[in-house]
């Protein structure tokens, strides 16, 4: 299973943070600096998979943004930076040509998207299409405080 | 009140602070607003009130007084309010938190709510942070959803179900009957969360395990669901790049892999799809490589034709010289795992792998030398050894010690002889000198020894490796102290396999000296020096010079140089007759276990002084086995001595300081303390109970007992005088009185005793090591026996001695001790 999905931009500072275990807020802090060392001080062009403890950390660099996933020994590495690959393809549906901004503006959306993705650290769709249709009809749910539903609701 | 501020208003109002602390007072400004609000339990705004804690809790601020407003929300009808909520409670609260508890009713009620975006986010966050309580209270509500027809549904329950299992492993039974029909779904979603509930339940219950495989059958649906993937056409749902639904591909190969292992049927059934998705896999993606990595692994895991096993292989070898480097990284781990039960398949792809040796990455690099080391065999070593020579000159420095720990260890198994052993040895010391690891100096100066052959051409190699640099600690202080044990070698030119080098004693001397005078030396290096300076006294001609460093050396300020150089000081002028036997060769080390000093690296407890320490033999370490063997009718005519008078001590008392010296060690029984000195300086403590200054000779018989005879044989006699030692009456002291009846002198005597294992023995210094002729006088030495247990006393003395030019030795039993003695 995964144990955790970090986001974190170039200058090291947090974007999403998703825990699939419990841990105290202590670890999650040394877990994150820990993260963001090691993968900020990685060459560009070495291979985006390194051993911490016993886990596989598995890691991605898109524009500005690192995707950082810590797996457990026996997962597939190959398969988790497809699995990177997909959410950020995911999140380029939803919000039309994703950048960092959106993702720090709508962090609760990128939440959204990654939890009709992923659960308890395993994948639970893997169709794009169905995902995108639960996030959009989960937004027509939402009672805005506004008129219209462009407007964001909070 | 105002209108909170909205939440992207507050985001974008703390991102125009500059500094930390600007920041700081906007966030304890909002946070007091929010504060304020939630006392005033506003409804309406508690969504964008929760919403912006959550923001500044991922900037690293304290959050914790929403937590009880996250629930409050999740209470609420309104969606929007629960899916913030719920978001909250995943983020601020966890199973550490009491209040968590409070949440299970709220979910329980969310789980049958009539809108399923609503139970799927009360699945979602039971599945993601249930705590075991929460999860034994709601299971049978998700086992109720796990049968749903709704899909989105049933996905969900099912990774839910996967976290109670996790959480609360004996519910594992009650979502059984549900997973009955999980996999005739169409449904991908469903599909390959049932295939992650089925592998959870099978990893962990052997009984879950034999129940799918046979009664389910699920190996044919498995392989069955697998094969209309790779030949269904084109889906545009699930396609990427051209492959269906990898994800899913790869789970479906994971659960065969566990059903497959150590069961024959199993994993017959599964050979052709296999082999098929082996084959038919599109490789110019890193998608279809992760799903060839995962039927690699599965091949290789289950019982698998050899003919499927090369196939796999021989696809890693292919990995191996794919361009993307993340596909090497994981051809490289594979291959580490699989490299000892396929080893021959893996050696076919040595050269490949020797290769990436020398890839920019490090993550590469590393798994590259791991491999290498896993892949040298008696055929392959010079060759490899060459590689990882090469490579040990021109790695990072965090690779150095590593590298060389693993050459020195593939050099000691598989060395085609012992001139390239000692070679090889040399090479990684000069190249690598410093990064070799501690514990190395005293294992290759235990080789050293062993190659009696090699002595002459490895203390030349090491001498000329010194004259070109001093800096390297673990070359000088091997380097040191062969000098020191085969300097006569290197002065006289002996070496067989080289060009002897034409070597002075003072050139030699001028190199040690400069060690000890270096700044490069560390204080160890330079009792190193200084050591085999003094072993040079007694191979040189040169004493005089030698006796001179000595000198000067008892009053530096290195407390440890200070002690040996006083030490040997003594050595020259009171003891001068014992020293050429003190300063003798050294005898064959015998390697306990894998490592003999090594171990005494670990009952010292510390690696620093057990460096001065464990150049010593084993013997030192342990006087009762010898004991033993020399009591041992069968074989009793070891080489090695038994008690340590013969034997270079003096360093090991030494070593016994400087552990002192560093206090916090605590020395276990055997080693350090231990070894009887001839040097009367210092006495181990239970022996000395309450003597202030040991009793060198001793003639005076002791009250009551008898003396006896223990020996008379070609005219030696040796007398036992005994006395009782105060106030610990365990133990016997015993004087040996040797005389000589024949005509000619016995010149250097040595008297060496043994004792049973249940007692301890101390020899003291001799009055001297010639017995004169026609009883002119005797030599005396005495012995302290501590005999706890009250045992009757047999001892077992071996004699050496010089007689009208020839050498002579004889090993006796003395069995006629008087009761007295030993009661």
């Amino acid at each position: 299973m995964m144990r955790f999905m970090l986001l974190f931009s170039r200058q090291g500072k947090l974007r999403l943070q998703k825990w699939f275990t419990s841990m105290s807020e202590r670890e999650k802090k040394k877990i994150i600096r820990d993260m963001t060392t090691m993968v900020l001080a990685r060459q560009p062009r070495s291979c985006n998979f390194m051993q911490w403890k016993d886990l596989k950390i598995v890691y991605k660099r898109y524009a500005s943004l690192y995707f950082c996933l810590g797996v457990e020994s026996q997962e597939n590495e190959l398969l988790a930076l497809e699995i990177i690959h997909r959410y950020v393809e995911l999140l380029d549906k939803y919000f039309g040509n994703v950048c960092e901004l959106d993702i720090i503006f709508n962090f609760e959306k990128a939440y959204f998207i990654l939890d009709e993705f992923l659960m308890g650290g395993e994948i639970q769709e893997t169709s794009k299409q169905i995902v995108n249709r639960s996030i959009e009809a989960s937004d027509m749910l939402q009672e805005t405080l506004e008129e219209y539903m462009s407007k964001p609701a909070f | 009140m105002p209108a909170p501020i909205r939440l992207r208003e507050l985001i974008r109002t703390i991102r125009t602070a500059r500094t930390q602390a600007e920041e700081r007072e906007m966030i304890q400004k909002e946070c007091a607003a929010i504060r304020s609000s939630f006392r005033e339990e506003d409804n309406t705004y508690r969504c964008r009130n929760v919403a912006k804690l959550l923001y500044m809790h991922m900037l690293g601020y304290p959050a914790h007084f929403g937590q009880l407003e996250c629930l409050k929300l999740i209470a609420s009808q309104k969606f929007t309010d629960k899916r913030i909520g719920y978001l909250g409670a995943m983020l601020l609260l966890d199973e550490r938190q009491d209040v968590h508890l409070l949440m299970t009713n709220c979910i329980k009620n969310d789980l049958n709510h009539s809108t399923q975006y609503v139970q799927g986010l009360a699945l979602c966050t039971l599945g993601c942070m249930g705590s075991s309580e929460m999860c034994r209270d709601l299971a049978g509500e998700v086992e109720k959803l796990l049968k749903t027809s709704n899909s989105y549904l049933r996905k969900k329950a099912a990774l839910c179900a996967v976290h109670v299992i996790r959480k609360v492993p004996e519910l594992m039974e009650m979502f059984l009957p549900a997973t009955k029909n999980l996999l005739s779904e169409k449904n991908h979603g469903v599909l390959h969360t049932s295939v992650v509930l089925l592998t959870e339940m099978c990893e962990r219950s052997p009984d879950m395990l034999a129940h799918f495989r046979k009664n389910e059958k699920l190996v044919p649906q498995l392989v069955r669901i697998l094969k209309n993937l790779i030949m269904s056409g084109y889906s545009p749902e699930h396609d990427v790049s051209g492959i269906s639904d990898p994800f899913l591909q790869v789970r479906i190969l994971r659960l065969l892999r566990i059903l497959g292992k150590g069961d024959d049927d199993s994993s017959e059934a599964m050979n052709d799809i296999l082999a098929q998705v082996a084959t038919n896999t599109e490789t110019s993606k890193n998608v279809g490589n992760a799903i060839l990595y995962e039927t690699v692994l599965t091949i290789m895991d289950i019982k698998s034709e050899s003919g499927l096993r090369v196939l796999a292989i021989n696809i890693l070898g292919r990995f191996l010289l794919n361009n993307d480097k993340n596909i090497r990284y994981v051809a490289l781990t594979s291959l580490l795992k699989t490299v000892q039960t396929d080893h021959n398949a893996v050696q076919r792809h040595r050269s490949t792998i020797v290769d990436c040796l020398k890839d920019l990455d490090v993550s590469i690099k590393r798994r590259a030398m791991e491999l290498s080391f896993a892949l040298v065999n008696g055929n392959n070593i010079r060759g490899m050894m060459k590689e990882l020579l090469y490579f040990l000159d021109s790695c990072d420095p965090e690779f150095k010690a590593d590298c060389a720990s693993g050459v020195f260890l593939a050099a000691e198994k598989y060395a085609p002889s012992k001139r390239w052993h000692i070679d090889t040895i040399m090479r990684v010391l000069t190249t690598a000198g410093s990064y070799v690891r501690d514990d190395s100096v005293p294992n290759l100066i235990q080789l050293i020894t062993n190659s009696v052959e090699m002595h002459a051409y490895t203390v030349q190699r090491l001498y000329k490796a010194l004259l070109d640099d001093i800096s390297q600690q673990p070359l000088v202080q091997v380097a040191s102290w062969c000098i020191g044990e085969y300097g006569d070698l290197l002065v006289s030119g002996q070496c067989e396999e080289e060009e002897p080098i034409q070597v002075t004693e003072d050139e030699v001397l001028d190199v040690l000296e400069g060690l000890l005078v270096s700044n490069l030396s560390t204080p160890v290096t330079r009792g190193y020096a200084l050591t085999a300076i003094m072993k040079l006294s007694t191979r040189f001609t040169s004493v005089n010079r030698i006796k001179k460093v000595v000198s000067i050396y008892g009053s530096s300020i290195d407390v440890e140089l200070q002690q040996r150089a006083v030490e040997y000081n003594a050595l020259f002028k009171k003891y001068d007759h014992m020293r050429p036997a003190l300063l003798e060769r050294m005898p064959i080390m015998e390697k306990t276990a894998s490592n003999g000093p090594t171990e005494i690296v670990q009952t010292n407890g510390e690696a620093e002084p057990s460096v001065v320490e464990a150049k010593h033999p084993p013997p030192v370490t342990q006087p009762t086995n010898q004991a033993n063997d020399l009591l041992d009718l069968l074989g009793g005519n070891d080489v090695v001595p038994v008690i340590q008078t013969t034997v270079p001590t003096k360093p090991a008392s030494a070593g016994g300081e400087l552990l002192d010296l560093l206090g916090d060690l605590s020395l276990s029984g055997g080693p350090a303390p231990a070894p009887a000195t001839s040097v009367p300086s210092s006495q181990p403590a239970f022996l000395l109970d309450g003597l202030t200054s040991p009793p060198l000779f001793n003639d005076i018989a002791a009250a009551g007992i008898p003396p006896m005879t223990a020996y008379n044989k070609n005219g030696l006699k040796i007398d036992f005088t005994f006395e009782r030692a105060n106030p610990n009456p365990n133990i016997a002291v015993i004087t040996i009185h040797a005389s000589n009846s024949t005509e000619a002198d016995m010149t250097d005597f040595v008297f060496q005793a043994a004792v049973p294992k249940t007692f301890q023995l101390q020899l003291l210094s001799p009055s001297s090591n010639v017995v004169p002729t026609l009883n002119q006088g005797t030599v005396t030495q005495v012995i302290r026996v501590l005999n706890p247990q009250k045992q009757q006393l047999r001892m077992r003395i071996k004699l050496t001695y010089t007689h009208k030019g020839s050498a002579v030795q004889d090993l006796a039993e003395v069995n006629n001790f008087p009761p007295q003695s030993w009661q």
